[in-house]
């Protein structure tokens, strides 16, 4: 391993404690629902729009998420940006050395949503703040030093960070992030932008599960069968053990 | 017994023809249809079929796992994702075998307890408990070779933390951890011999112990809730009064409890297969990465109450040896519990109230020690676990005295009741 990974690394996990360090300030719940097609149809759109050119989702089909998310097979040519083949993955438009852009190589995000949660997803998409001493001009309030510029900018607009002041335990005063607030308007309202990052979250939950919701309605039926055979098994064993005494 | 099925002569047709070759009929009625279990077992037995049927599970399921799984460091974690999406019913196959190894350890500890409940360890079974416990030792080093397999960063960096507990070994520590990895660090060679161990010598090592497990008990019979011994007063055939055979009573019987233990399985298999984080952990889901630890590192839920006690016992002497030595000697004292209980009756309903409140105890240490294996080792945990540790071996190092003089109520002579 090169010199770089590794300050990159020391880096990550310095931005990890920092996170820790922020523990206080709570998720945002993303409210989504992997069995709403229509929002997973815009999150597919708004994915491809706005994320694909940076990040991949390498374990997910074109072909598989035209199907589970009906999406004519017609149609998925407007959403095959770096492909032309539906059985390919969802790759990014994203050169493999892209970590000298950025300090790191945007990464996958087919699994994002099991290893992180979609709460933490939605809260980062929402969690941009000015910070002038950044690379790209902005942080983050649930990843402190994150890599990644606000790239949904022009829809939320800007916003500034909050600060208070918490007496350490030498009693002298320190300034602690609380949260943001809006600073200059984008194009959207803001209930507008959190449905469309809900949309986004919420396909980056179907992507790292795409069997999730038929599991779930296939669990119903077992549930059914094996209580129905939990209920005959019983009446047999009664049957069986009526000379015992 | 009623029903007791009366022999008809030697079989005839095919079966006659192979019982002439091989004891077919001979080990079925021996093992099965005249294996005479006693007709008062409860709740608590039915974990040691329950067990058999993890074990199958996780068999078949390891079968067809292995069919589409890449040992290699490279392409691992992207196999089990293919296994995922792509292979039919890869999915259900790959949930069956996680959720399967956390049933497992559930089913096993609950098959352990009710040992501990009616006595189940002690004379003429010390051979079978030994056996159990060897099984048990086993199948920590199966699930944690498992673990590693799926290769996303808990696997990594659980593989780093248990795989150097090795290296607090005198002198030879940090070549007996590289001898274990076959690499400097946990790498590719770590992979390709725990994958080895995990679908070949373990599964092997542990179908022979349940098999002699098997063997041992249908040797001396099975104890019961009542911990008294059916075959001191048998009819006239020389079966137990107080016995039934095995089948068609208890395969009937199980099967309700099988199903009842299917529902409970599907139901986090369909609804919760992370089981929130506990059977699946949610760092597991990104890829191994050497650079990049996870926040907090701890071992799958069933391994916490013994990292607990590993990470209570304070280094000493220039040495972290202690912590590994009780680790140890936690598991290894289970296999003298038989001769560390000195009660002159073997279960619960007879014993006097120390040994219940002594049990509770030794239960409660025992999930509080898991409990505190989860969580990062600051706050009250550290002591919480050092005060669990110390209630853990008090359990059994005093046993030979508080079990000897403590008063026990009388022993019926014939068992009580039957569900």
């Amino acid at each position: 391993m090169h010199k770089a990974s590794i300050l990159i690394a020391v880096g990550i996990f310095c931005a990890g404690t920092a996170w820790c360090e922020e523990g206080d300030i709570a998720l945002q719940t993303s409210g989504t629902d992997i069995k709403n097609i229509e929002s997973l149809q815009r999150g597919a759109r708004n994915f491809m729009n706005y994320c694909s050119g940076c990040h991949s989702l390498k374990y997910l089909r074109y072909n598989r998420m035209a199907a589970d998310l009906q999406i004519p097979e017609s149609e998925l040519p407007n959403l095959m940006f770096t492909s032309d083949k539906p059985f390919d993955g969802i790759n990014s438009a994203m050169p493999a050395d892209a970590e000298g852009w950025f300090g790191r190589q945007p990464p996958d995000l087919s699994l994002l949503a099991r290893a992180r949660g979609p709460d933490y997803i939605y809260s980062f998409l929402k969690g941009f703040y000015a910070d002038k001493s950044r690379i790209w001009g902005v942080n983050n309030l649930y990843l402190q030093n994150a890599a990644m510029p606000h790239v949904l900018y022009q829809l939320q607009g800007s916003q500034k960070p909050v600060f208070k002041n918490v007496p350490d335990s030498g009693g002298s005063a320190r300034m602690v992030l609380t949260g943001v607030e809006p600073m200059t308007p984008g194009a959207m309202k803001p209930e507008e932008y959190d449905q469309f990052v809900r949309d986004i979250v919420n396909f980056l939950d179907y992507a790292a599960e795409p069997i999730k919701a038929k599991r779930q309605s296939l669990g119903v039926f077992v549930m059914l069968f094996l209580l129905v055979f939990f209920v005959l098994a019983y009446l047999m064993k009664k049957e069986y053990w009526k000379d015992v005494h | 017994m009623a029903l007791a099925p009366e022999s008809a002569g030697p079989a005839k047709g095919l079966i006659g023809w192979i019982d002439a070759r091989f004891p077919l009929t001979k080990l079925w009625k021996e093992q099965v249809s005249e294996y005479y279990a006693p007709k008062n077992f409860n709740f608590w037995y039915y974990f040691g079929v329950l067990s058999l049927v993890v074990l199958a599970i996780q068999l078949v399921t390891g079968i067809f796992l292995t069919m589409n799984y890449k040992p290699s460091s490279a392409e691992a974690f992207s196999s089990i994702e293919y296994i995922m999406r792509d292979v039919e019913w890869g999915w259900l196959i790959r949930y069956m075998h996680s959720t399967g190894a956390s049933a497992f350890f559930i089913v096993i500890y609950l098959h352990m307890f009710r040992a501990l409940l009616y006595g189940s360890h002690r004379k003429p079974r010390e051979l079978l408990w030994i056996f159990g416990c060897l099984i048990f030792l086993l199948l920590m080093a199966e699930a944690f070779m498992g673990y590693v397999l799926p290769w996303g960063n808990m696997s990594y960096w659980g593989a780093q933390v248990i795989v150097s507990i090795f290296s607090s070994v005198p002198i030879v520590g940090q070549s007996l951890v590289d001898w274990i990895r076959g690499d400097y660090y946990i790498a590719d060679a770590t992979l390709n011999r725990f994958f080895a161990l995990h679908v070949a010598a373990l599964p092997l090592a542990l179908i022979f112990l349940v098999i002699a497990h098997l063997m041992a008990l249908h040797e001396v019979g099975s104890n019961n809730p009542d911990g008294i011994e059916i075959k001191k007063h048998k009819d006239a055939k020389g079966h137990p009064l107080d016995g039934i055979p095995f089948h068609p009573y208890y395969t009937v019987k199980d099967t309700v409890g099988i199903a009842a233990f299917l529902l409970v399985f599907c139901a986090v298999i369909f609804f919760a297969p992370t089981f929130g984080g506990l059977f699946l952990e949610e760092p597991n889901f990104a890829p191994a990465d050497p650079l990049q630890t996870p926040p907090h590192i701890a071992p799958v839920w069933y391994f916490t109450p013994y990292y607990a006690m590993l990470r209570a016992v304070p280094s000493f002497a220039g040495t972290q040896i202690w912590g590994v030595l009780v680790l140890g000697a936690a598991v290894v004292i289970l296999f003298f519990l038989p001769w560390l209980d000195r009660s002159p009756v073997n279960s619960i309903r007879y014993r006097g109230p120390i040994y219940k409140v002594m049990l509770a105890i030794f239960v409660a240490s025992f999930i509080t020690l898991g409990v505190c294996g989860l969580k990062p080792p600051s706050g009250i945990y550290p002591m919480l676990a050092r005060i669990c540790t110390v209630l853990y071996f008090g359990f059994f190092l005093l046993m030979p005295w508080y079990t000897k003089y403590e008063s026990v109520k009388p022993v019926p002579e014939r068992v009580t009741g039957h569900a």
